[in-house]
């Protein structure tokens, strides 16, 4: 039980498993990845991206966590490894008495007609495929939706291969920094991040139009054309403005959502859609603690930050002398300053509900078309996700709510939005034989 | 590497994605749906989304965006829900 167990290598996992380790504690970190790094890094010189691990961290590569339970005096983690999906891997339990979340973030997609066509992806998939595997996802290609991490994105198609005919943010972000100096200059680091982005798209031509967006993808078995709008201050498409481009790939991102499900296993509190922590980015078990995404989004710096706080504060835990991370401390409260001035200068505005059509699908999964969601919602009293679920299909596939779960919420007018959908007790897909199957538990030193 | 793309040889790269794999052989798609067999491929990139799954050495539901390949690797297309043969 003596040990930290950290869940997850990006930039948060592994800075806490490099601070726990440089404390002298057992540390074993987890990752779905074969190498650690994380995937959707906001930028590739980010703060513990691609980190070299110590040789004290008991690193678990190509290992999915699907579910973790209380046992006296911590937590039970139960992992399978191996090949992603595959029905060669192996089955452990691994017992710790501190237990670190760091699961991270996926991009939101909101629901529009033909985003289900082939060629329409998520701006991060954009980019993973593009950075780590060289691939452009089409050679005419529209990146859409709101936020910085567009502008990364295009960069990363660009340096592809690809043509990127335009980017479309819904937002108007400006004036939501102007509110907010504190928060634009803590964010200062990101300010030259973002004009060396500015300056590779501008050499390539690709204009940024705000309050636009993509509202329709059409096309037979792929996509062929879109349809962009420009938006009124709630994203309502502004009549008469629609323009039609011809590409053969969009890729579009609404923010993020946070990977919920062992923080919300654990029981942990959420506040507005994140886990809570305190300072010490202890949750509200004790024993668990949640850095990066998973509190609140801002980027590969705040994450490793927040990382090396949490390390810290487990390694306390376990009874090792810990020098208080003062440094990293500073860097948290000044990323997350950023990360409030993020959330307020790119919100999402209700209007997108207009971009939507009887025949468009809601869920991907379950091929729920939103006139069907929308009279079954109507017909029947739909006071809570699991309700919603049943009465419409919306969030009963395979992928469990994670994509379709935080819009077909709102759209159904349910009272909590953002985590609605979090309570997924098998956190990552196992398959019967596996669940069946004797494993190992380790308790460790 | 050699592996095969519904029953085409292909070479593949170590560190290679399933559906680099694939979007590298100009596919976009490799999955119909169970209700509307509707094509569907790449969408989440990072293994929420369950778009993207293929069937690899007879085992389906196998997700593309996350799986590397390897050396002898067969892929094939997956239709609707499939059992593992």
């Amino acid at each position: 039980m003596r040990r930290v167990v950290v869940v997850g290598a990006g930039p948060a996992g592994t800075a806490a498993a490099r601070a726990a380790a440089s404390f002298g504690v057992e540390v074993v970190l987890i990752d779905a990845a074969p190498t650690p790094g994380g995937r959707h890094r906001w930028d590739a010189r980010g703060a513990g991206a691609r980190a070299e691990l110590p040789d004290e961290v008991e690193h678990l590569p190509e290992s999915a966590v699907w579910a973790i339970e209380p046992v006296p005096g911590g937590h039970r983690v139960h992992v399978r490894t191996g090949p992603v999906d595959g029905p060669e891997r192996t089955g452990r339990a691994i017992e710790a008495r501190a237990l670190v979340l760091a699961t991270g973030a996926h991009d939101r997609a909101l629901p529009f007609p033909g985003w289900d066509l082939p060629g329409v992806c998520t701006a991060g998939a954009a980019r993973a495929m593009a950075r780590d595997q060289g691939i452009a996802v089409g050679e005419r290609v529209i990146v859409a939706g709101t936020g910085p991490f567009l502008l990364s994105a295009a960069v990363s198609l660009v340096e592809a291969g690809a043509r990127v005919t335009a980017i479309f943010e819904a937002g108007d972000p400006v004036p939501g920094f102007i509110t907010r100096p504190g928060g634009a200059l803590a964010g200062w680091t990101k300010a030259g991040e973002l004009a060396r982005y500015a300056a590779t798209l501008a050499r390539h031509d690709v204009p940024l139009c705000r309050r636009s967006a993509v509202i329709a993808a059409f096309g037979k078995d792929r996509v062929e054309a879109v349809l962009a709008a420009r938006l009124d201050r709630d994203w309502r498409p502004v009549p008469h403005s629609l323009r039609r481009f011809e590409v053969d790939a969009v890729a579009v991102g609404f923010g993020f959502t946070p990977q919920l499900e062992l923080a919300v296993a654990a029981r942990c509190d959420l506040e507005d859609g994140f886990v809570a922590v305190n300072a010490a980015q202890a949750t509200s078990v004790p024993g668990v603690f949640a850095a990066g995404d998973l509190t609140g989004v801002g980027g590969a710096d705040l994450a490793a930050a927040e990382g090396a706080v949490a390390g810290a504060a487990a390694a306390k835990l376990l009874g090792a002398r810990v020098r208080a991370p003062i440094g990293a401390m500073r860097r948290v409260r000044a990323g997350r300053r950023f990360a409030a001035a993020l959330a307020e200068a790119y919100p999402l505005r209700p209007g997108w509900r207009e971009w939507l059509r009887e025949d468009t699908p809601v869920c991907r999964c379950e091929e729920v078309a939103y006139g069907a969601f929308r009279r079954a919602v109507e017909e029947l009293d739909v006071g809570d996700a699991r309700v919603l679920e049943l009465a419409t299909g919306a969030g009963l596939g395979l992928c469990q709510g994670r994509i379709c779960g935080r819009s077909v919420a709102e759209l159904a007018g349910l009272p909590e939005t953002a985590d609605a959908f979090a309570r997924r007790p098998i956190a990552a897909p196992v398959r019967l034989g596996e669940l069946a199957e004797d494993v190992p538990v380790d308790e460790g030193p | 590497m050699r592996v095969r793309v519904d029953g085409e040889e292909r070479i593949a790269e170590e560190g290679q994605t399933v559906a680099a794999v694939l979007l590298a052989a100009g596919r976009d798609s490799w999955r119909t749906t169970r209700f509307g067999g509707r094509p569907r491929g790449l969408f989440c990139g990072i293994g929420v989304c369950f778009d993207c799954l293929v069937v690899v050495n007879g085992v389906p539901d196998v997700r593309a965006c996350l799986r590397p390949v390897a050396e002898g690797d067969d892929i094939r297309s997956q239709d609707g829900a499939e059992v593992p043969s």
